[in-house]
């Protein structure tokens, strides 16, 4: 693969210094975190702009509601606390005065997946994705590493409308280079390939570009996508691949249900079927464990993404 | 300044649209509506500063108002359009299909008026909260004002937004409370009691004020009270001691006036009972 791990670091880390970054750019940036600023990486931006944060305590529905009403004066209000608690916890208060209400909240969400490790499946949200991509309105996105999440933040705060922006826990490989552009919306297109095409999306990018390697030694072709926006998904740049190969694998951190898989397979049925697998959690819960551990146990590593290729490869 | 006649001969109007409305729809909630009418009209007609003509989302410059218990959108529309928000003829669209006047209130149709959608409950102050703090951050000393149901107190959600703006001096909020002791299930003391309200929001840091919410003289004495309270550190609760269904008799402090509309028989019995003072829609 043409890319070198730049260092290893969390995705949240890239949240905080795109928030601070974003804050400086535009006043009317505000953050608001329900009792977890550290685990949010949001300090940076709390000393820089303390008139401008907003520590609401455990109350995640007020803090959502709280980020509603501050959009109404023209504040863009980013709420920070786990992906869990961003989402099913909140899940009314996002549909009613952020999503219906058309209110141009982000809500961001660290923890998402299992990778936040040892806490166990109460904190392990592998339905996160499905419910944010199911408000009408509502953008998704998953970002896979420091630099895109930084990225992203900052992208998010240009865009008007209400995000989901999902990321994670552990030090992960960094290797999207800083310059390259990102933009809501559109698919990157990591690796080119003939043979088969795999999407990923978050963590498990960093995996297919290690499949890439690994294919290829065994000769095969694979082009590699990272859809980080899920929704709208970039249905145009998925076709551009698949008219080429033919076939697809999606490779995902989140339940087979509901997730990036079930948007793809979604967009081929209605439009031009191809074979597909998915690499995701087999709609179970999560449990205790060290963060590769568990990667390992619930089928979300390269070696999975190579498996599912040989698999669709015999579909074609 | 309207003089406490107009103001009352404008709250009999609202509450003739209001039972016009529900009997129109054949679905709604009469109840809460009639019970919030006074208190209403005091605010949008006397009381805020605010520029229906031109509205804007961010009311920079204006008192701002948010309604919590959507339910009560009857009452809720008709002085929005009374005041000038819409034309008061688009209250006949009331729950018909392609309105701007939704079931439960609702930005998306873009009526003037409304900045949040409401009627999943306990949300409105919350977000009340966070428009007081950008009024805030703004240098904006206009007041943010919220209703709530009484039943609606049993959220959690309202409880967290009592502890915030208690606990983090949120002083450009006028928040009140529907006090009329009723619920879809029945009398409030039955159904989960509330007990003792003043002392509860005065505990969490509330300046806490309790008023007739029917009689318009001490609605405005109590407001101007309120108003008063603002800037001094503390949020502000008015507990307004109401009635459910105020004003036609057969629906007075009976809980199944909730969300059932009246007939055509009840419609003519209760219109009856109120002065048609600024023409009907």
């Amino acid at each position: 693969m043409k890319y070198d791990i730049l260092n290893y670091a969390d995705t949240r880390s890239g949240f905080g210094a795109g928030l601070l970054e974003a804050g400086k750019r535009n006043d009317n940036i505000v953050a608001l975190c329900a009792d977890l600023t550290g685990s949010l990486k949001m300090n940076a931006f709390a000393s820089e702009f303390p008139e401008r944060f907003f520590q609401t305590g455990i109350s995640e529905a007020n803090m959502i509601g709280m980020a509603a009403g501050l959009t109404i004066g023209g504040k863009i209000p980013f709420t920070g606390t786990f992906a869990n608690f961003s989402t099913a916890r909140v899940y009314d208060q996002v549909r009613q005065v952020v999503a219906y209400s058309q209110k141009n909240v982000k809500i961001c969400a660290s923890h998402a997946g299992i990778s936040l490790g040892e806490d166990g499946a109460t904190h392990q949200t592998l339905e996160d994705i499905a419910l944010m991509k199911a408000l009408p309105g509502m953008t998704v996105i998953n970002t896979c590493d420091f630099n895109q999440t930084k990225q992203a933040t900052i992208a998010i705060a240009d865009y008007e409308g209400p995000v989901y922006l999902r990321f994670g826990r552990p030090k992960v490989p960094n290797f999207i280079p800083e310059d390259m552009p990102f933009e809501i919306g559109k698919a990157i297109v990591l690796e080119e390939g003939t043979d088969v095409t795999v999407i990923a999306t978050g963590h498990l990018v960093w995996e297919a570009l290690l499949a890439f390697d690994e294919l290829a030694k065994e000769g095969i072709s694979a082009e590699i996508i990272n859809i980080h926006t899920i929704k709208p998904l970039d249905e145009e740049a998925i076709f551009k691949s698949l008219e080429k190969t033919k076939c697809v694998v999606t490779a995902e951190e989140h339940n087979i249900l509901g997730g990036l898989g079930e948007s793809v397979a979604g967009v081929l049925a209605r439009n031009k079927p191809y074979p597909m697998e998915m690499v995701a959690v087999k709609d179970t819960f999560g449990q205790s464990g060290k963060p590769d551990e568990l990667m390992e146990y619930y089928g979300l590593k390269s070696k999975n993404i190579v498996e599912s290729v040989k698999k669709v490869l015999k579909r074609k | 300044m309207s003089t406490i006649k107009e103001l009352k001969d404008i709250s009999s109007q609202v509450r003739r649209d209001i039972i016009r409305m529900v009997h129109n729809a054949a679905s709604g909630h009469p109840g809460g509506s009639l019970s919030i009418t006074d208190y209403l009209v005091a605010l949008y007609f006397e009381v805020m500063d605010h520029n229906p003509e031109k509205f804007d989302m961010d009311g920079i410059g204006q008192d701002l108002f948010f309604l919590s218990n959507g339910h009560t959108s009857p009452a809720f529309y008709s002085v929005l359009a009374r005041s000038g928000y819409f034309p008061v003829k688009e209250l006949a669209t009331f729950r018909k299909i392609h309105s701007r006047l939704q079931g439960h209130p609702a930005t998306m149709e873009g009526l003037p008026g409304v900045r949040v959608a409401s009627g999943s409950l306990g949300q409105g102050l919350s977000v009340a909260i966070g428009a007081a703090l950008a009024k805030k951050l703004n240098n904006d000393d206009k007041t943010v004002y919220c209703l709530t149901g009484d039943g609606e107190l049993d959220e959690g959600q309202i409880w967290e937004a009592v502890t915030y703006a208690g606990g983090k001096n949120v002083d450009n909020i006028i928040a009140a409370v529907d006090y009329n002791h009723k619920q879809i299930d029945g009398d409030i003391e039955d159904v989960l009691p509330l007990l003792d309200l003043n002392a509860k929001f005065t505990a969490f840091g509330w300046h806490v004020l309790e008023t007739d919410g029917h009689d318009m003289e001490k609605l405005l004495e109590t407001l101007s009270i309120a108003k008063k309270e603002t800037g001094k550190g503390k949020p502000v609760m008015i507990l307004l001691h109401t009635v459910m269904g105020k004003g036609v008799d057969f629906m007075e402090n009976d809980h199944k006036w909730h969300g059932t509309a009246p007939n055509d028989e009840q419609t003519e019995k209760a219109l009856a009972q109120l002065l048609e003072t600024l023409g009907d829609f």
